[in-house]
């Protein structure tokens, strides 16, 4: 396992090293900006988005609608325990990203609610004063290394993504996420496969359960919900890779300058 | 008249057309949430709901500036005959679109929590949409032209920094793109969705 973490850890370098001569903060912003991600592949999209359509209908959909009725706390802590299992795959690239500070707070934040925590249902780093978490993975890291986000591309089941981060996110399978190492990858007896599909398949269903009404209005007024939903997935990307959720530092300001109407 | 009382005039004149016209961004904001919460909370039928918020959006949003923002560069290849067209169509679209998705909501509780200026043009308002046991806190920043300061309008909506705007924009460039740039099939679009029910 160390030795595939290595040759990924040398093969992010390698890309680094490649791309980093033009990787500031504009380019990096430049780059990821939605109306450049080309939608090369908009048929095979759309079909892959109708079949998710569908499978939401028949399966999310409904199982959402039934959790999203659990009592708040319930909620709150499976929602919680889900954060925590992502600090498995927030902190390796926090460190790939140069931020160290911050993978030393996710590491302590991550020990912290799995002990005191009771396996990460309850926040309790919060309540120590540990900053608001942010969740970080290989496309972010990609991406602040310089690589551009390629085409836009729609999965089966996991919805939008890029080539980009659709290729990073393979890295979590070949040692790059600690929770898939320990239960597919039976790094130890105490966990089985189950228990990493079932986390995945219940973050499914937290995600649509948080966004239920916010989804089912989205495609109620949208002349094009597949374009509304490709927009929000790539303005939400480029937001998480800028680390910042304020409009101003995404949105080119002249958008908006030569509309007079006062 | 001396001098002396022709400046108090002036000066009075002046203090109190500053008070009168000058409508800070923040304030105008949370009035509007306030007005649209009041009808939200009011026992009144979808219907009427629907039509008293189309009144305060007809008020208080930049509609022929949203949806010139929406059209993006393919504004600039209409002629009046179908800018007005356009604008028409939009407005009647944007009212179903912009009522119909707050109708949802009861009694929604939105705190305005800060602002920042911009520029002379804009500036953003930062508020919170308070969380339920169904749905959590929501970060909701407006984007206000306060190019006439006695009348702020809202020209975006910026939900957890997701800009509805720029969403609308890129759906009509979709569109627009599927139909090699023919304007009319984004009237046709726009025109079915606002008599759809």
């Amino acid at each position: 396992m160390f030795r595939k973490l290595l040759i990924i850890v040398s093969t992010l370098l390698l890309i680094t090293f490649n791309a980093n001569a033009g990787s500031d903060g504009e380019l990096i912003l430049k780059k990821n900006q939605p109306s450049e991600v080309k939608d090369c592949f908009e048929k095979l999209n759309r079909a892959t988005f109708g079949f998710n359509q569908a499978l939401d209908g028949v399966l999310f959909k409904p199982v959402a609608s039934v959790y999203r009725v659990l009592p708040s706390p319930v909620k709150t802590g499976v929602s919680n325990s889900l954060d925590n299992l992502s600090n498995l795959v927030t902190i390796p690239n926090n460190i790939l990203q140069g931020e160290l500070k911050k993978a030393g707070v996710n590491t302590g934040r991550f020990i912290v609610n799995t002990t005191i925590g009771i396996l990460g249902f309850v926040d309790a780093a919060k309540y120590f004063g540990f900053p608001d978490y942010e969740k970080e993975d290989y496309g972010q890291s990609l991406a602040t290394m310089g690589v551009g986000p390629g085409c836009y591309i729609v999965l089966p089941v996991l919805g939008p993504s890029t080539v980009r981060d659709a290729a990073a996110s393979l890295t979590n399978f070949i040692g790059g996420d600690a929770w898939y190492n320990v239960t597919v990858n039976n790094d130890t007896q105490y966990f089985s496969d189950f228990d990493y599909y079932a986390s995945r398949v219940t973050s499914g269903v937290d995600f649509r359960a948080k966004n239920y009404d916010a989804i089912d209005n989205l495609e109620k007024n949208s002349i094009d919900f597949y374009a509304s939903v490709k927009s929000l997935y790539l303005q939400d990307r480029q937001q998480k890779i800028l680390n910042t959720n304020k409009i101003i530092e995404t949105q080119d300001d002249s958008d908006w300058e030569e509309i007079e109407t006062q | 008249m001396n001098l002396k009382k022709i400046l108090i005039i002036i000066t009075l004149y002046v203090l109190s057309f500053n008070g009168a016209y000058c409508l800070e961004p923040d304030i105008f904001v949370q009035s509007t949430v306030n007005r649209a919460s009041q009808i939200l909370s009011e026992n009144l039928s979808k219907e009427e709901k629907i039509k008293q918020l189309k009144s305060i959006a007809k008020e208080t949003v930049d509609i022929r500036g949203v949806g010139f923002y929406s059209l993006g560069s393919a504004r600039k290849n209409l002629n009046d005959d179908q800018i007005s067209k356009y604008s028409e169509l939009f407005e009647a679209y944007f009212l179903k679109s912009f009522s119909s998705r707050l109708a949802e909501y009861t009694n929604p509780e939105i705190e305005v929590k800060s602002k920042e200026v911009l520029n002379n043009n804009y500036t953003i308002v930062n508020s919170l949409l308070i969380g339920t046991s169904e749905r959590p806190e929501v970060k909701i920043d407006w984007r206000i032209y306060t190019k006439d300061p006695s009348n702020p309008l809202i020209r975006d909506l910026i939900i957890e920094g997701l800009s509805l705007a720029r969403t609308q924009k890129e759906e009509f460039a979709s569109i627009l793109n599927s139909n090699d740039g023919d304007i009319n099939s984004l009237f046709i679009t726009l025109d079915e969705f606002s008599k759809s029910n």
